[in-house]
């Protein structure tokens, strides 16, 4: 194992996010604040309590989730396709690093970035609603696994991606939608059955669930087969990689 | 004494069908400076990239201190550092840092002294707290040849270092480069400028579409393929050579202004020829106002090669 690399190749991400500061972990944090004011405080006090729980803190775990996914596809992405970019990838292919170690610096600086500002919502949380956490190991387990998950998937975007409008492509056209019907803001027991079982085709739903469950013991699936379904989206997106650092797929010619 | 780099039938055809090098087979000794000539599109920069992991070889094998470039790449690329051509930086990154990131970036741990050493040497410590965006294209050029150096390579790739630097520059950097070979470095460059390769290589190479023309010793390369002329300017045109001037190597040029006679200056019953044609003109009752000579360079041993080559 070259630890040195992976600590080069981690650190030197985690520098970038201190020196995007601003956009990297204050905007995420503004943002989901806007929404815990909207829904939380101002609409929230006249909707129904879904499942007893106030609709404020209900929809705490599927905005943290919604920044988490967001923030991990989106530094996983850009951490390896900036270098691509601007050429500097040069230096990780011809240095004595395999592609674990890559992959290990890069996901999980993204991970790592993504879990903070997770947490800093969490707690900004903590000020609108009342949170409860029933579960804190399984959801400490979500949240990484999570993390992890779609830093990696980002990680496979950034290599797929031959400009900036393919970057974006599945930050700002497919996680969006997927978040917001995936029982973010609502629960799918309240939608008709045809609609609840196209639900279930979203991956989204089940971190979603897995993760409000953890919160308040509450689940629109099964938080066994959500813990199932997060972990063979991990092992779906290794065995991608896998391949593309086989083949040198965009990478290598 | 085993070569430091050994390649055996290296062949690549990338995957738009372009065949970038069509077997090539060069063994580089440790501690020399070869220098790789060919024009653009030769396979130059494809042989370096597959030497280096940046691109995979349709095949053909590759060893560097012994080890396979793919099977012990580990071991091959701790050995090598490269420069690349393009000058591809990092441009919010500090030169201190991107030099220490090079570093462990090659497995090898934090040395802030080694890395305080390198730019001092390349004349880049006034500017280690500089963002790269804020250097100019040498400093840039520089920056990159320390991030090269940063891991105590035994074997560096330049990939036409001294394009687009001034001729100051230029001068520091090879001076750098005998330092470097002094310390037991082997260095493989690219140039364009042929003239560098005469002044710093050991021995040069020749790729042209995707094969090695040749490897020589600079000076035996000079030495067979080197020629000398004479010229002639004549005070009138000739449209022909008299019968009387039947000398080997003997020609007419620029349209019958002048007579220009190819020699081997090595070669004694050559040079005494030359005594032999002045004589003669002077029978054929032809007259020339101005006479010199030439010795040709690498450049033009060069420009023959590829010439034959097409």
């Amino acid at each position: 194992m070259n630890f040195e690399a992976i600590k080069a190749i981690y650190l030197f991400e985690m520098a970038r996010t201190r020196r995007t500061l601003l956009q990297s972990v204050v905007s995420p944090v503004i943002s989901t604040s806007l929404y815990f004011i909207v829904f939380g405080a101002a609409i929230g006090s006249r909707i129904q309590e879904v499942d007893g729980v106030s609709y404020g803190a209900f929809i705490t775990p599927g905005l943290i989730m919604l920044t988490l996914l967001g923030q991990c596809i989106g530094n996983g992405s850009f951490g390896i396709y900036f270098p691509k970019f601007v050429g500097t990838i040069y230096e990780i292919l011809s240095a004595p690093v395999a592609m674990s170690e890559i992959i290990i610096g890069f996901v999980g600086a993204a991970a790592t970035k993504g879990m903070i500002i997770g947490a800093i919502i969490l707690a900004t949380a903590t000020f609108f609603v009342d949170i409860r956490i029933e579960h804190p190991l399984m959801m400490v387990l979500f949240f990484v696994l999570t993390a992890v998950s779609f830093s990696l998937f980002g990680f496979m975007i950034g290599i797929w991606a031959k400009n900036f409008e393919q970057l974006n492509l599945v930050p700002m056209l497919v996680v969006p939608p997927l978040t917001f019907l995936g029982g973010s803001f609502y629960s799918i027991n309240m939608l008709s059955p045809f609609w609840q079982a196209v639900s279930h085709l979203n991956p989204v739903l089940y971190l979603v669930s897995g993760f409000r469950w953890s919160f308040y013991g509450i689940a629109d699936v099964n938080p066994l087969i959500s813990l199932g379904m997060v972990t063979l989206f991990l092992v779906v997106c290794l065995v991608i990689l896998h391949w593309i650092f086989k083949t040198g797929y965009r990478l290598k010619s | 004494m085993t070569p430091i780099v050994s390649i055996r039938n290296l062949t690549k055809t990338y995957s738009n069908g372009f065949q970038a090098l069509k077997g090539v087979s060069l063994d580089i000794e440790e501690g020399e400076i070869l220098a790789l000539l060919g024009p653009n599109g030769a396979g130059k920069t494809t042989m370096i990239s597959i030497i280096c992991g940046i691109v995979n070889p349709s095949g053909g094998d590759v060893t560097v201190g012994g080890y396979d470039v793919i099977r012990d790449f580990r071991e091959t690329r701790t050995l090598i550092g490269l420069v690349p051509q393009e000058l591809t930086t990092d441009q919010f990154e500090t030169v201190f840092n991107t030099v220490s990131f090079s570093r462990g970036l090659h497995g090898k741990k934090a040395n802030p002294a080694y890395v305080e050493k390198i730019l001092r040497d390349l004349s880049l410590w006034e500017k280690r707290d500089s963002m790269l965006r804020e250097l100019s294209g040498g400093m840039k050029r520089r920056v990159l040849i320390a991030k090269a150096l940063s891991h105590e390579p035994r074997v560096l790739f330049l990939d036409e270092p001294t394009a687009g630097v001034d001729v100051t520059l230029r001068k520091d950097m090879w001076q750098v480069v005998e330092r470097l070979r002094e310390s037991g470095v082997t260095i493989i460059l690219t140039t364009h400028y042929i003239e560098e390769a005469e002044e710093i290589a050991d021995r040069v190479g020749v790729i042209n579409g995707g094969r090695l023309l040749l490897v020589e010793e600079k000076a035996a390369l000079m030495k067979k393929l080197g020629r000398k002329q004479l010229i002639l300017d004549l005070t009138e045109p000739l449209v022909a050579l008299p019968a009387g001037l039947a000398i080997r190597g003997l020609s007419i040029g620029a349209e019958g202004n002048t007579l220009v006679y190819d020699f081997d200056a090595e070669h004694e019953h050559e040079q005494a020829t030359i005594a032999t044609l002045l004589r003669q003109l002077a029978a054929e009752n032809i007259h020339f106002k101005d006479l010199s000579t030439r010795q040709s360079s690498l450049e033009d041993i060069f420009v023959q090669l590829v010439g034959e080559d097409k």
